[in-house]
């Protein structure tokens, strides 16, 4: 490194050099994550360790010797100050180490790892129902502002945000599977087809594809449209409302009135003028709407028996199996706060406007 | 009638007190003139009476059991049916008002005020006491809400009240933005700088002259947030975390129905509905008031 080279970036200033620009932004995002990360732990650590009376006595019985109750208070660490103890939690979490499920009795981020795929497969096929129906349902509803078509997608989005989703799976059930037999009931898989495919991805779709099992890929589908369709709704009402008002707002500038006034056909108006400048904003709130399934999974996945993190997380809570608890709050939390994140920085990098 | 108007619309109020009527008027006018408003009004309105006269509406006890009748249809006696021990859904969705309108009061009561403190308190001071509050309250805005009130009430064990306390920990960020955000306007405005020189204290100050200003952007947004407090008590209710039997919480009555929704599917739909035209009527009040209260979007309208 030279002298020359440090003055020339001085020279040419922060607001010149776009990749410096770039990595103090990079550096910014990371040090945000991780302090949100770092918020998260506290919270979990907070619930787990401050918030019970007596944590030790929930292990041992209050039947126990003192010995066996002091000694277990020192092998658990409560005897250290709370600074200390969140360090040591904090390393245990980052070693991998959520402890042992009082359910299962196996621990806990293996039980994570076998249940996630479930939630992803889920929350994957969700959102992209949301997408393929939100999306268009919001531009036609900007292109018709005001008309009948607006206002039945408006009603269609206030009932996604007043509609307990738990009800609406029950409801779906009863309907599709008990009434109508269209769809399979709760459950990822049919009875007979459990443990036929080799798990690879965990994706269950996936692996029946790349094993050629093409009647459990349909049994699967047949499984998993219901619950998907569902989840996907909560996305819908809220990606179906920010397009039209990204659209709306798109469509009131003036060079949409001068492509108008040129005669350039409606359609192309709608799609090309108005719509190409709004991808931008639309991939953070897909992003947003992504996030928000894996946390609307739980509800979904409680009532449709989904072996996913969502079912795990109230299974623990009823039997109240805090590290099982723990460990789903902390892992749902955050891939949360990552996705959040990452579809708030794609944003500024995306848009050519932020450079 | 029509002194009673000229002197509600007068634009040369005599009194605070005519000021402040002819204010509450014009926004009852415009309330008026939205109709999604006003249907939210009055589902509001229906929701607090049914809860004032539960025993008078409701035909039957909402606990008492009546095993001969069990899961009976929905029919002249049984409006909404019966559930399996026999007691009337219609009685038991009446008395479960009480619950929801109990809960989404305390939730608003609790989180509003401590997220309207904090966010003044952040706004007025700035520097590093705003960053760190800030901070703080961005750490709870960027938690899955849902999630953080099942951990809470997991931790504090499962009751009606320990759900409203989960509830209200994970509502309040919301609250300390937009409180921040109100008082960040007027913080340099000329009549703090009036007061600061005749020797107020902070204290009084932000109590006397900030908190005022933030309060009808707060009303619109607890009113907003009402369906989703509704909803996330409705879900723990539903895991068994909220309202314990036999306490008619909808939720609660959802979940009960839940083994019964193939052949006795009006135990778990029926107390649905009421959640949901609760929900979109406190959807509707508060995109109504939004329009009315809030000055930014006065201009669009």
């Amino acid at each position: 490194m030279s002298q020359s080279d440090t003055v020339d970036i001085s020279a040419q200033g922060w607001s010149n050099n776009i990749w410096l620009k770039r990595l103090f932004t990079l550096a910014q995002f990371v040090f945000v994550l991780l302090l949100t990360f770092l918020g998260l732990l506290a919270i979990t650590f907070f619930i787990g360790r401050v918030i019970p009376i007596d944590p030790v006595l929930a292990i041992v019985g209050d039947r126990a010797t003192q010995e066996l109750y002091d000694a277990t208070r020192q092998e658990m660490g409560l005897d250290q100050p709370l600074v200390v103890q969140f360090f040591s939690y904090v390393f245990d979490v980052f070693r991998g180490d959520l402890g042992n499920s009082a359910s299962t009795g196996r621990l806990v981020i293996e039980d994570l790892k076998r249940v996630f795929p479930a939630t992803l497969e889920m929350a994957t096929i969700g959102i992209i129902i949301g997408v393929l129906l939100g999306v268009p349902m919001g531009v036609l509803s900007a292109a018709n502002e005001g008309k009948w078509v607006d206002q039945v997608f408006r009603v269609l989005g206030l009932v996604g945000y007043s509609v307990p989703a738990f009800w609406l799976g029950l409801v779906g059930l009863a309907l599709f599977y008990g009434h109508l037999g269209w769809v399979a009931g709760p459950g990822r898989i049919g009875i007979f087809y459990e443990g036929i495919v080799t798990p690879v991805t965990g994706l269950i779709l996936v692996d029946s594809l790349l094993q050629g099992e093409w009647e459990i890929f349909y049994d699967a589908i047949h499984h998993l449209v219901l619950p998907a369709s569902i989840l996907g709704f909560f996305s819908l009402a809220y990606i179906a409302r920010m397009t039209r008002s990204f659209m709306l707002d798109q469509l009131s500038q003036e060079f949409v009135t001068t492509a108008r006034v040129k005669g350039v056909p409606e359609y192309k108006v709608i799609w090309k003028h108005a719509f190409l400048p709004i991808r931008v904003p639309l991939i953070t709130v897909i992003g947003l709407s992504y996030a928000g399934l894996l946390e609307g999974s739980v509800m979904i996945e409680t009532v449709f028996s989904w072996p996913g993190i969502g079912n795990y997380l109230t299974v623990a809570l009823l039997n109240a199996d805090m590290n099982a608890v723990l460990g789903a709050t902390l892992v749902i939390g955050a891939v949360f706060i990552f996705i959040n994140k990452i579809s708030d920085v794609l944003y500024r990098v995306l848009d050519p406007r932020s450079r | 009638m029509s002194n009673m108007t000229e002197w509600l619309l007068s634009d040369s109020p005599t009194s605070k007190g005519q000021a402040f009527a002819g204010r509450a008027w014009r926004m009852w006018l415009s309330l008026l003139g939205n109709p999604l408003a006003i249907t939210g009004l009055i589902i509001v309105v229906v929701l607090v009476l049914m809860a004032a006269f539960a025993p008078l509406i409701a035909p039957y006890s909402p606990i008492g059991q009546d095993l001969q009748n069990r899961l009976l249809p929905p029919s002249w006696q049984h409006w909404m049916g019966t559930d399996e021990l026999g007691r009337d859904i219609f009685s038991r969705v009446v008395y479960g008002s009480r619950l929801t309108l109990m809960i989404v009061l305390l939730v608003a009561a609790i989180s509003a005020p401590l997220g309207l403190v904090i966010g003044a308190i952040s706004g007025y001071f700035g520097g590093w006491v705003d960053k760190v509050m800030m901070g703080i309250t961005d750490i709870f805005l960027s938690m899955p809400k849902l999630i953080m009130a099942l951990a809470f009430v997991a931790a504090l064990g499962p009751g009606i009240e320990n759900a409203i306390i989960a509830i209200a920990i994970t509502a309040w960020p919301a609250y300390a933005r937009i409180a921040r955000a109100e008082t960040l306007t007027f913080r340099n405005a000329e009549f703090i700088d009036a007061i600061k020189l005749q020797g107020a204290s902070p204290a009084r100050i932000i109590i006397n002259h900030v908190l005022p200003l933030c309060t009808s952007s707060m009303i619109v947004r607890v009113t907003l947030d009402m369906a989703g407090i509704i909803l996330t008590a409705a879900g723990l209710g539903f895991l068994g975390l909220g309202a314990q039997p036999p306490l008619p919480e909808w939720g609660a009555m959802i979940s009960r129905g839940r083994a019964f929704i193939l052949d006795q599917w009006w135990v778990a739909t029926m107390p649905g509905f009421a959640i949901i035209v609760v929900s979109l009527g406190f959807c509707f009040l508060g995109d109504g008031l939004r329009d009315i209260l809030d000055p930014k979007n006065e201009g669009k309208s």
